[in-house]
């Protein structure tokens, strides 16, 4: 079974330096990750580079904002094909766990990296 | 109550209109005026999403007056986007925006236009626009967020 691919479509530098997080902490998994900023580019230009990187296969977007650009392009690119699935308020910890199963079968993994992303979110208390 | 932004900017609904000038103004309508939308029920519903709780209505630029009215006689705390200039100056033609200022908040590269600030590349038809809508009276500025420094519209057109 061919691997999920993972994009992370971010505002200005954050999906580059979220994928650069994974591989200094994963190493080479990091290579199922394609970072691409929105920085200075227009919605049609936006949606034709994510397009270009989707491919065939299926493809996990993970972005920031649902309520942005970034979130506006990752909706109208998936719309029409159920391989291509948006996950929005991408987080560390959630792209970590996800280039450690991409092979996992699509609708596990989902549930899988949301899960990691919310639960990674929790106050700690100082003592 | 009148209209509290009138935007242009090529992203419509996105991160600095709803968390930068969402913050500021605390709007609770927006009315995107663009034909294009106006006749595409799914980019509607994409475009409610990026919105959340927030009311948003769709509107050719000819209807945009009858869409407008109503939002301007109840409560509502209302923004006016286009996603470019000459639907902001048709809609300076109708005479919608007398006495309102219009923010130019957005505008990427692309083949005809040039780099006027580092968020907003205009074409010369968008510069002529600019004029038209100063000739009439109309305050025109550019400025991406509400905190950021205010650029006149004469400025532009000069630069």
């Amino acid at each position: 079974m061919s691997e999920v691919r993972g994009v992370v479509l971010a505002h200005g530098p954050m999906a580059e330096a979220m994928v650069d997080a994974v591989r200094r902490i994963a190493g080479d998994a990091a290579d199922g990750l394609v970072p691409i900023s929105n920085e200075g580019k227009g919605p049609k230009e936006l949606r034709r580079e994510l397009d270009e990187v989707m491919g065939e296969g299926t493809v996990l977007v993970f972005v920031d904002l649902r309520a942005g650009s970034c979130g506006m392009a990752a909706l109208s690119s998936c719309r029409d094909d159920a391989r291509r699935i948006v996950v929005t308020g991408v987080n560390l910890p959630m792209l970590l766990d996800f280039v450690f199963h991409r092979s996992l079968p699509v609708d596990e993994l989902v549930d899988r990296v949301v899960t990691c992303g919310r639960d990674a979110i929790a106050p700690t208390a100082a003592h | 109550m009148a209209v509290l932004l009138y935007r242009v900017d090529e992203r419509l609904i996105h991160g600095q209109v709803v968390v930068g000038w969402g913050h500021a103004l605390r709007f609770d309508t927006v009315l995107v005026v663009d034909d294009e939308l106006a006749e595409s029920a799914w980019e509607q519903d994409l475009y409610r999403l990026a919105a959340g709780e927030r009311h948003v209505h769709f509107s050719s630029v000819a209807g945009c007056a009858a869409s407008l009215a109503p939002l301007q006689t109840d409560d509502s705390r209302t923004i006016v986007l286009t996603r470019g200039l000459a639907a902001m100056r048709a809609l300076g033609a109708q005479g919608l925006l007398k006495g309102a200022e219009v923010n130019l908040g957005g505008q990427h590269h692309a083949d005809g236009r040039r780099e006027v600030l580092s968020y907003l590349h205009l074409s010369t038809e968008d510069l002529d626009d600019v004029q038209i809508l100063l000739a009439a009276g109309i305050d025109v500025s550019a400025r991406d967020l509400p905190d950021s420094t205010r650029v006149p519209g004469a400025q532009l057109v000069g630069t």
